[in-house]
Formats: C-alpha cells, sequence, structure tokens
C-alpha cells in the first residue's frame, strides 16, 4: 500500500493536476475568503468556505478521474494484480494519495480564520469544525470520484461521471422536495429503491436467488408494514431520503455551527461504502 | 512448479479457455505455444491472478492462486503482453517502485535493482523517462520487473514481439541464462523462437489443449509415418524392381535426380531404412543418400493449430496414434538386439546381416 502510495502521490506532483488542483483550489478559496470575510465583513470563515464548494465539485472530478481508468488503459493494472499485494491495499494506497492531493488546499485554508481573528472577532471553533466537516466531504466526493474511476477506461467519461453524481449530491436536498408525498407515492418509491439495491446484491454477489430472496422479503415487509400502519407512510420518502442529504451535514456546521456528528457518520459511512464497491469492481473484473 | 488443473475461462458463451491442464516442473523452461486468439494470454493472466477462473485451479509451489494469493504471487514474476509500464516515471524509479510493490527488504532492494539492471543492459536508460523510451528498451523494463526479486517463476509473455532480431536473439540469450535458476514460463505464436529455447512445448488451439511434449519428441512423433528418401545411382527400372524386394513399402514416387540418380520418395508401415540398404547392397546398387524425412515443428504447428477443425483434428490424430508405437519403438529395438536370431520377418536381408551386427557386438565386447 505504501508503495501505490509514494508512486501515485509523485505521480500527481510530477503531472500537472495535483499543481493545478491545489493552485485553483487555493486561488478560489482565497477569492472567497476575500469577498465574504475581508471585504464584506463577515466573521464566519464557513461562509466563504461553503461557497466554494462548487469549484470542488468541478476540480473533484479531474483530480480523480486517472486514477483508476488510467491504469487499465495503459494496463500498468495488471502489474498491481499480479504482485503480492491485496485489492484493498491498492484501492487505499490511491485514495490515501487522492486524500493527500487534497489535503494541501484544506489545510491552507486553516489560516483564514487566524487572518480574520487578527482583524476582529473569529470564531475559531466553528470555523475549523467546519473545515473538518469540508475535508470529509471532499474525502466523501473523492471516494465517488475513485469509484466512478474505476467503472471506465475512460478518463473524460470518468470525469463526467463523477461531476454529475456530485451534481446530484449538491441538487439532493432541492430534488427531494419533487418526491412524492402521498402514501401509495411513498410506497412504489421504496419499492423502486429497494428494486435497485437488490440490483446492486446480485452485482455483487452473481447470485440471482440471494437477490431476489432478498427482494421478495424487503417488498413483503414493505408491504405488510404499509397495510398495518399506513399513516407512517405519508411523507416516508422525502424524510428518509432528505436524511441522506450530504450537503445538509455540512451545512449544519457552515450556517447553524453546530456538531453535527450524525453527519459525520454519514460522510464516513458513505465513504466506506465507495471504497467497498471500488473494491467489488475490481475484483468483479477478473471474473469477468 | 505450475500446476494448472482443468482451467475453464468463459466470456460469455465464448470460451477463451477449455479445460486446460498441465504441469510446469522445476528448472524448466516451459514454451506456451498457440495461434493469436488460441488463449495464451487468458491463460497466463490466470495462472498469475490477473483474471479469476470460471472453473479449475492454478496452484503454484504449492500455493492455490485464488485462495491464497499473495503467497502465490510471491513466487511468479510476470511481464504481460504489453509491459506495464508507467510512463511518467523513469527507469530507476519503476524499478524501485517495483520492488517496493514485491515487498523486497529495503536493505536489498538497491542491490537487486542494480544486478536486474544489469542483466537486461539497462545501464544507459536508467534514469530516462519511460515515455521516452523505444519499445525494444520498455520490453527490457518490463523484463527487468518480471525477473526483479529472483522470483522461483517467471512468465513471460511474448516477450519478443516487435523487437529487431539483435534484441529478439539478447532476450533469448537473458531467458536462456535465468532458466539456469529459475522456472520459465513463456509465450509465443513463433515457433523458431519456442524451439530454440524451450525444453518444454504445450501447444493450444482455441483455448483447449492440444500437445505437450519436448519439441524433439513431437517432431518425432509426426515424423514416425516412416517416410523416407533417397538417391540411387541408377535407372529407375533398376531402382523399382530392387524396391519391390523389400517388404512392407508403400508405393514409392520417383524423381530425376541429377546425371545418373533417381531420387525416390517412399513411406512405409515401419522403419525400412536397414532393409532397404541391404537390399540395396546386394544387388550392388550405390545408395548415395538414404534419410528418413522428419515433419519439422513448424508442420506440425501449422497442422495442429490449423483454422480448419478437420485438418487439426487429423493432425492430432496422427499425434495420438503415432504415441503409442513410438513410446513402444525403443522397448522392441532393445528386445531385438538381445534376441540371439533376430529378424524372422525379412529373412533375405537380414540373414546376411545377422553375422555382421554380432561380429561389430562382439568386437563392442571385447574393447
Amino acid at each position: 500500500m505504501k508503495a501505490i502510495y509514494k508512486r501515485e502521490l509523485s505521480s500527481y506532483f510530477n503531472s500537472m493536476i495535483g499543481w493545478v488542483f491545489i493552485a485553483v483550489s487555493t486561488v478560489f478559496i482565497g477569492i472567497y475568503f476575500m469577498v465574504y470575510n475581508l471585504f464584506s465583513g463577515k466573521p464566519y470563515f464557513s461562509d466563504a468556505l461553503s461557497a466554494t464548494l462548487f469549484v470542488f465539485m468541478l476540480t473533484i472530478p479531474l483530480l480523480t478521474m486517472r486514477s483508476m481508468a488510467e491504469e487499465r488503459r495503459t494496463r500498468t493494472d495488471q502489474l498491481l494484480l499480479s504482485a503480492p499485494v491485496s485489492i484493498p491495499a491498492v484501492i487505499l494506497g490511491k485514495y490515501f494519495a487522492l486524500l493527500t492531493v487534497f489535503l494541501i488546499p484544506t489545510a491552507l485554508s486553516c489560516l483564514c480564520p487566524l487572518i480574520i481573528k487578527l482583524n476582529g472577532t473569529a470564531f475559531l471553533r466553528a470555523d475549523y469544525a467546519t473545515i473538518f466537516a469540508f475535508f470529509l466531504l471532499g474525502a466523501l466526493e473523492i471516494a465517488i470520484g475513485l469509484l466512478i474511476s474505476s467503472l471506465t477506461e475512460s478518463q473524460i467519461l470518468a470525469a463526467v461521471g463523477t461531476f454529475c453524481a456530485l451534481l446530484l449530491l449538491f441538487l439532493w436536498d432541492g430534488l427531494v422536495h419533487y418526491l412524492p408525498t402521498s402514501r401509495r407515492g411513498s410506497l412504489i418509491g421504496l419499492l423502486l429503491l429497494l428494486a435497485l439495491l437488490c440490483y446492486l446484491l446480485a452485482a455483487l454477489s452473481s447470485n440471482r436467488k440471494l437477490a431476489w430472496g432478498a427482494g421478495a422479503a424487503g417488498a413483503a415487509a414493505a408491504a405488510a408494514f404499509y397495510l398495518k400502519v399506513p399513516a407512517k407512510f405519508e411523507n416516508l420518502l422525502p424524510n428518509v431520503l432528505g436524511k441522506f442529504s450530504p450537503l445538509g451535514a455540512f451545512d449544519a456546521f457552515a450556517s447553524d455551527h453546530v456538531f453535527d456528528l450524525r453527519g459525520l457518520l454519514l460522510y464516513l459511512s458513505l465513504t466506506v461504502l465507495m471504497l467497498f464497491l471500488t473494491d467489488q469492481v475490481v475484483q468483479k473484473r477478473r471474473w469477468n | 512448479m505450475i500446476e494448472v488443473k482443468n482451467l475453464v475461462k468463459r466470456y460469455g458463451n465464448h470460451c477463451a479457455v477449455d479445460h486446460l491442464s498441465f504441469t510446469v516442473e522445476d528448472g524448466q523452461i516451459f514454451g506456451f505455444l498457440g495461434p493469436n486468439g488460441a488463449g495464451k494470454s487468458t491463460t497466463m493472466n490466470m495462472i498469475t491472478g490477473c483474471l479469476a477462473a470460471t472453473e479449475g485451479d492454478v496452484v503454484i509451489e504449492g500455493h492455490n492462486i485464488l485462495e491464497e494469493p499473495e503467497a502465490a504471487r510471491r513466487c511468479v514474476g510476470y511481464l504481460p503482453e504489453l509491459p506495464p509500464l508507467y510512463d511518467d516515471m523513469t527507469v530507476r524509479e519503476y524499478l524501485s517502485f517495483a520492488a517496493e510493490l514485491k515487498k523486497i527488504p529495503k536493505a536489498e532492494r538497491e542491490n537487486q535493482i542494480g544486478r536486474v539492471v544489469a542483466l537486461t543492459h539497462l545501464e544507459d536508460a536508467a534514469g530516462r523517462l519511460i515515455r521516452n523510451l523505444s519499445k525494444g528498451y520498455r520490453q527490457r523494463v518490463g523484463l527487468a520487473q518480471a525477473i526483479l526479486g529472483f522470483p522461483r517463476i517467471i512468465i513471460l509473455d511474448e516477450p519478443t514481439v516487435g523487437l529487431d532480431p539483435k534484441q529478439v536473439v539478447e532476450i533469448r540469450e537473458m531467458v536462456r541464462s535465468l532458466a539456469r535458476e529459475h522456472t520459465v514460463l513463456i509465450s509465443s505464436h513463433i515457433l523458431s523462437e519456442i524451439r530454440e529455447i524451450c525444453d518444454h512445448v504445450l501447444i493450444i488451439r482455441k483455448g483447449k489443449f492440444v500437445a505437450c511434449d519436448t519439441p524433439e519428441h513431437l517432431e518425432e512423433l509426426l515424423s514416425a509415418n516412416n517416410q523416407t528418401e533417397l538417391l540411387v545411382r541408377g535407372t529407375r527400372e533398376e531402382t523399382e524392381r530392387i524396391l519391390a524386394s523389400v517388404e512392407g513399402l508403400r508405393p514409392a514416387s520417383f524423381a530425376d535426380g541429377g546425371g545418373d540418380a533417381v531420387r525416390v520418395a517412399l513411406s512405409a508401415d515401419r522403419d525400412v531404412r536397414e532393409s532397404l540398404f541391404f537390399a540395396f547392397a546386394k544387388a550392388g546398387t550405390p545408395l548415395l543418400e538414404l534419410r528418413p524425412r522428419m515433419a519439422s515443428l513448424e508442420d506440425v504447428f501449422l497442422n495442429l493449430t490449423d483454422d480448419d477443425d478437420q485438418v487439426a483434428a487429423g493432425a492430432a490424430a496422427l499425434l495420438q496414434r503415432e504415441a503409442a508405437p513410438a513410446c513402444a519403438a525403443p522397448a522392441d529395438e532393445a528386445a531385438r538386439e538381445e534376441t540371439p536370431e533376430p529378424g524372422a520377418e525379412n529373412p533375405e536381408p537380414d540373414g546376411e546381416a545377422v553375422p555382421e551386427k554380432k561380429e561389430g557386438a562382439d568386437d563392442e565386447s571385447h574393447l
């Protein structure tokens, strides 16, 4: 894992991509910091930071696009697959290298609250907590990028795919409002979600019986629940999916200045899920 | 030692490798021969664990590649068809990355990289970016990576493709020198290469096992049809007359041998060289040439891997059919030498042959 980590990290800095990512991120954090905090006089750095989120929506796909896709295109994955290292170690090595690159602009942004402090009142604890949440959100976005990069050989497809996925995360809260709120609509939505999960299960385990079984059991449970306490299904879908809002957790830090532990756990668990899926994608390819 | 048992790889309906089984013993240079698309690379990828088999097992030095992948891969150095190189690294950086990846202890790394660089003659290129290297150098870097750590088994997938003749010879030399301490599994669709360096050949066709033997033995098997060529000084009629006195010949074909000689190509159901010699000697007709016509490995290979299923099946059947008599032949000969009164089958020429032969044998025993 260490060998891969070192190689990946040096490859980001041997090529332009690492430097460009750091430069663009730092410049835009700086611009928002100047506008929001220095010129508009807002005391919270978190305001500036939440405004930069969409910049990362554009730059993170560029950073992650080559991580897995390029290995496949140049067939260097055969070196890694035939070496005495496990696939999770390969993926973690790559992931930590990406995280290290992302950590640099994040670390630089840690200076901003101190600059505010020099000029007046600063809310250091709130700001640093926000930076921490920002880093974890970025870590999740990178894991999504890594997963999508492992799905394709084309860097462009990986970048576009990651961008779309991240855009979906940003629009999540807005889109949740458009979900059906009626009881029946919730049931149908729930069943659709169940079908999606079962499809994923089937793809991962290559065991159709298991997937059908799980699907049937889930559907039966949902139907039974629906017949027993239909009132619970009112607004169920927006409520459930709203809880998974990735930006909601960050907003709790940035706007409400609350330490949202549940949100952090959401980030961490989703990150682990993405890395697990990446591992599965790579493993699965060997069996195809 | 590599044991491949009943290996199958299916892509949807297409069967790339079909129930392939073979064993590579320690210290062998094992050639893996087949036309393009026969499933060589797929098999090698399965042996190294880059691909998982649909069915069957690969056991490397006692470690199953799927159950103990790390232990198994530790024994293997692999050069895939396309050398897995990172363009943005220098050769030295790449090799030290590979060394770390292969978990070579830090203290030994420098030393090992030095040895490998010397072996593959990469000294001049060590500081260059892989991006800027020519095809031959890239191949050598790939090879250096494969032998790094000096694993017990080295697997090379078409290592000489796209190289110029001088580089091909160099790589061959290298493989031969490696074989002193390592087991080498090498694939190729070029026959002369395999023939030159391998001491065992496995031929596959459309993913299926066709033949596995030493190159010499394979040739022998297919030439066991006992085709013989003669160059006789004399007329055609005379030759025909003498040939008629030898039993077991099939109709021969004649050609002008230049001057007053006749060239004869004939086949028989057994080894008739001795009978021919005595028949001509008795008639006082000089035999200028007598040689068995060997099918070259090239012919064997071309027939065995012919695109036409029938041709290939025919060649394979020949191999199967001839395998038994060919194995039995040495035993027969030995038995014949021991029997005191040999050759009741061919009384005429053998009658004269016996005393001569016995004398020779006696002479030897006196010495």
